[in-house]
């Protein structure tokens, strides 16, 4: 998929060093020196190398990786609440590295609200009086800032609680509170690290779905993070894979699924329910031939005959699909003298998007097996799929390097059963 | 053989410089000496000028009201005892100082405790004076308060505030430190300001440290104003002293039971006060 958005926020180079001699750390590190050895040569950790990525405008972007791999590192410097060592981070043409401290407030407050792993709600707050921090920080006035943190709520499914307290809530309604916080803040960008991770896995569930809801309706720019491969799956639109502070592989769901950067990324992948994520365009193959519905049976005859093809697509002058000519129907209606294929065609076929979800096309084989045609929004025929495809595909996605289960590969592949 | 060694002169060292420090501030000293002494005086006054059962009642319901009927009789059986015994006079003496000096102490402790937590600079300057405050005998502080302030009660504040200050300031710094770092990058996060910080959730999350530093801020003024009656502050501890030295153990003890009974309400009083604003 090709993304023209506009870009939101670049990140160029950026790198982090955790302690006090940065500088050294790095230069080892242009000498071709790995992590390790600099923590052994310099007692300094390289948190994050050379990382380049664009954030688009409205999408949001799941930054994965195993545990200890820079992304709660990363997301903070997003916002500096961690000092970047080098690099760009540019939003709206500001570079937030180089902002000054009032700028940087500035910046922190027309941009940035964070949802964090285990919330870091205020105790001492309600739940009202939480929501509404981002505004009050800012100067709002009280009750402009108590209706717009009304509505968060709202938004969240949290009215009726304004007034209690967050130790009184269970952890998925804490959350909520988080998310409240944070939308009511209205900043352009939306960050949350492990946002849904400390949640009971239905409850997670649910918070996804909704995510995914607000966003469609509100389109915010958000960065996820997460070390969950099923979560970054189901609500990323691109991911961005981590991996010992360097990126692994930038790209969407598919992508990473279908075209793995490297063995780690394979690694990685394994074990997953990839026909969740692969669509109908994986698996399309080009038409071999079709023909058009001012044709005769005999060149339709002809042209299943050279392709081998038991039936044939028809369509008009501009692609258009027009329906579907069996072989044994082509000659039936050649004997009878008919001057047209549209005279014997049939629509018993079934017709998908390029984004249909490819295991909705099995039971779609069960009726008969033509192929299936894969159309656009104009019903132009892209493509079909043919059953063999389907199962092929599947069968690729789920076949595995055969390397030894290590225990982080055990912890971030959960499989994906519906 | 021995070896003479020069003796360090550090007890002249100390002499000269606290004499230096009351003729070059003696204007600044008289003044605080007499917004102290009048201070003392009024309060006194107030307290004493109320009836013994009015204050009595004011205390009991106090009691009642910030904790349980339980302190409450028990506030009203300890102070009819003193009353009983006619030791209200100087009870009230004792009360005035360790409520002026507690105030004294904590008005400048809270300020201090802040910056120390704020500043990891600062936090590793303080903490050795803090423990040498602490650790230096309690009567030492005696001595230099009285070239600056005279004998007497001005004296004893001084003395007081200097030695029940250190808890104040330890417990706002710990509870600030306590705070935790999430919830400070949440406030960073949103773009707050160091002030708004402080004010919307370093503060308040800390309240309940700062007032267990408080309460044992309280606990040692009264054991400082008791072993002030040596440089003539008046109150129980002079009963106590005026009872050695005409040896009756009896005066004594009961000047004795009249500190504890009011330490007991002090420390009860301010815990309840912790507590309720916990919940
Ligand atoms: N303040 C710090 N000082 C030193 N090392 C740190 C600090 N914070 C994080 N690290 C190190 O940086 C790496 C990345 O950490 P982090 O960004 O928290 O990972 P993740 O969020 O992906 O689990 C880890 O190796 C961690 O030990
Ligand atoms: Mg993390």
């Amino acid at each position: 998929m090709s993304d023209n958005r506009n870009v939101k926020i670049r990140v160029r180079n950026l790198s982090k060093v955790f302690g006090n001699q940065p500088k050294k750390a790095l230069e080892l590190r242009d000498q071709g020196l790995g992590r390790s050895e600099i923590l052994d040569k310099t007692g300094q950790t390289l948190g994050l190398s050379h990382i380049d990525f664009d954030v688009h405008e409205g999408e949001l972007l799941v930054i994965m990786g195993l545990s200890g791999s820079g992304k709660s590192t990363l997301i903070r410097c997003l916002n500096r609440l961690i000092e970047p060592s080098e690099g760009e981070i540019v939003i709206d043409g500001e570079n937030i590295p180089e902002l000054g401290e009032k700028a940087l407030l500035e910046c922190r407050r027309r941009h940035f609200s964070m949802v964090f792993q285990n919330f870091a709600l205020f105790p001492h707050r309600t739940v009202q009086q939480n929501t509404e921090f981002g505004l009050e920080v800012r100067g709002i006035d009280k009750e402009e800032r108590q209706r717009v943190a009304r509505e968060a709520l709202k938004q969240v499914g949290l009215d009726g609680w304004e007034d209690a307290y967050p130790n009184q809530l269970s952890g998925g309604m804490q959350q909520r509170v988080g998310l409240a916080r944070a939308l009511a803040n209205d900043a352009s960008v939306l960050l949350m690290d492990e946002a849904f991770s400390a949640l009971d896995p239905l409850i997670r569930g649910d918070m996804q779905q909704e995510l995914l809801q607000l966003q469609n309706q509100m389109q915010k720019t958000t960065v996820f993070i997460t070390h969950d491969l099923d979560e970054a799956l189901t609500i990323g639109d691109r991911i961005v894979l981590l991996k010992d502070g360097e990126i692994v592989q930038i790209g969407t769901p598919e992508e990473i699924l279908t075209k793995p950067a490297d063995d780690y990324v394979r690694r990685f992948i394994e074990g997953v329910d990839k026909s969740r994520i692969l669509t109908a365009e994986s698996a399309m193959r080009k038409v071999r031939a079709t023909v058009r519905d001012s044709d005769g049976p005999r060149t339709a005859l002809r042209k299943m005959r050279d392709h081998s093809l038991d039936s044939i697509y028809i369509t008009d002058r501009d692609r258009h699909l027009v329906g579907l000519i069996e072989a044994e129907a082509a000659s039936q209606a050649l004997e009878q003298g008919k001057e047209k294929v549209t005279q014997a065609m049939t629509q018993e076929f079934r017709s998908v998007g390029p984004n249909e979800p490819l295991h909705n096309l099995f039971a779609m084989f069960h009726d008969n097996s033509f192929p299936i045609a894969v159309v656009d929004d104009d019903r132009r025929l892209l493509g079909v799929v043919v059953k063999g495809a389907v199962l092929d595909e599947l069968a690729q996605a789920a076949e595995t390097p055969e390397l030894a289960k290590s225990p982080e590969s055990v912890e971030t592949a959960p499989a994906g059963d519906e | 053989m021995a070896i003479e060694l020069p003796r360090v002169p550090l007890g002249q060292w100390i002499e000269g410089g606290l004499n230096w420090l009351t003729s070059e501030y003696s204007l600044i000293t008289r003044g605080i000496s007499r917004v102290t002494q009048t201070g003392i005086t009024g309060l006194n006054e107030a307290l004493m000028w109320l009836p013994e059962w009015a204050l009595l009642a004011i205390i009991a319901g106090l009691c009642w009201k910030l904790a349980n009927l339980r302190l409450a009789i028990g506030a009203v059986a300890g102070l009819l005892l003193i009353w009983n015994m006619g030791l209200w006079e100087p009870m009230i003496e004792t009360l005035t100082l360790v409520v002026i000096a507690t105030l004294v102490a904590v008005v400048m402790a809270i300020p201090v405790g802040i910056a120390a937590a704020l500043s990891e600079r600062l936090y590793r300057g303080i903490m050795p004076i803090l423990d040498f405050m602490q650790t230096m005998p309690a009567f030492v502080y005696l001595i230099p308060a009285i070239p600056f302030f005279g004998i007497g009660s001005v004296s004893a504040i001084f003395a007081t505030v200097i030695f029940s200050m250190p808890p104040a300031i330890r417990f706002t710094t710990l509870g600030i430190r306590q705070v935790p770092v999430e919830l400070i990058e949440a406030a960073d996060a949103y773009g707050a300001t160091r002030r708004q910080k402080l004010i919307k959730v370093q503060l308040p999350l800390s309240l309940p440290t700062v007032m267990a530093g408080i309460n044992q801020t309280i606990m040692l003024a009264l054991s400082m104003v008791v072993i002030a009656a040596m440089i003539g502050a008046d109150g129980l501890g002079s009963e106590v002293w005026r009872a050695i030295q005409r040896l009756r153990p009896g005066d004594g003890f009961e000047a004795g039971i009249a500190v504890v009974i009011l330490a007991m309400l002090l420390d009860r009083l301010t815990q309840s006060l912790r507590k309720s604003r916990k919940a």
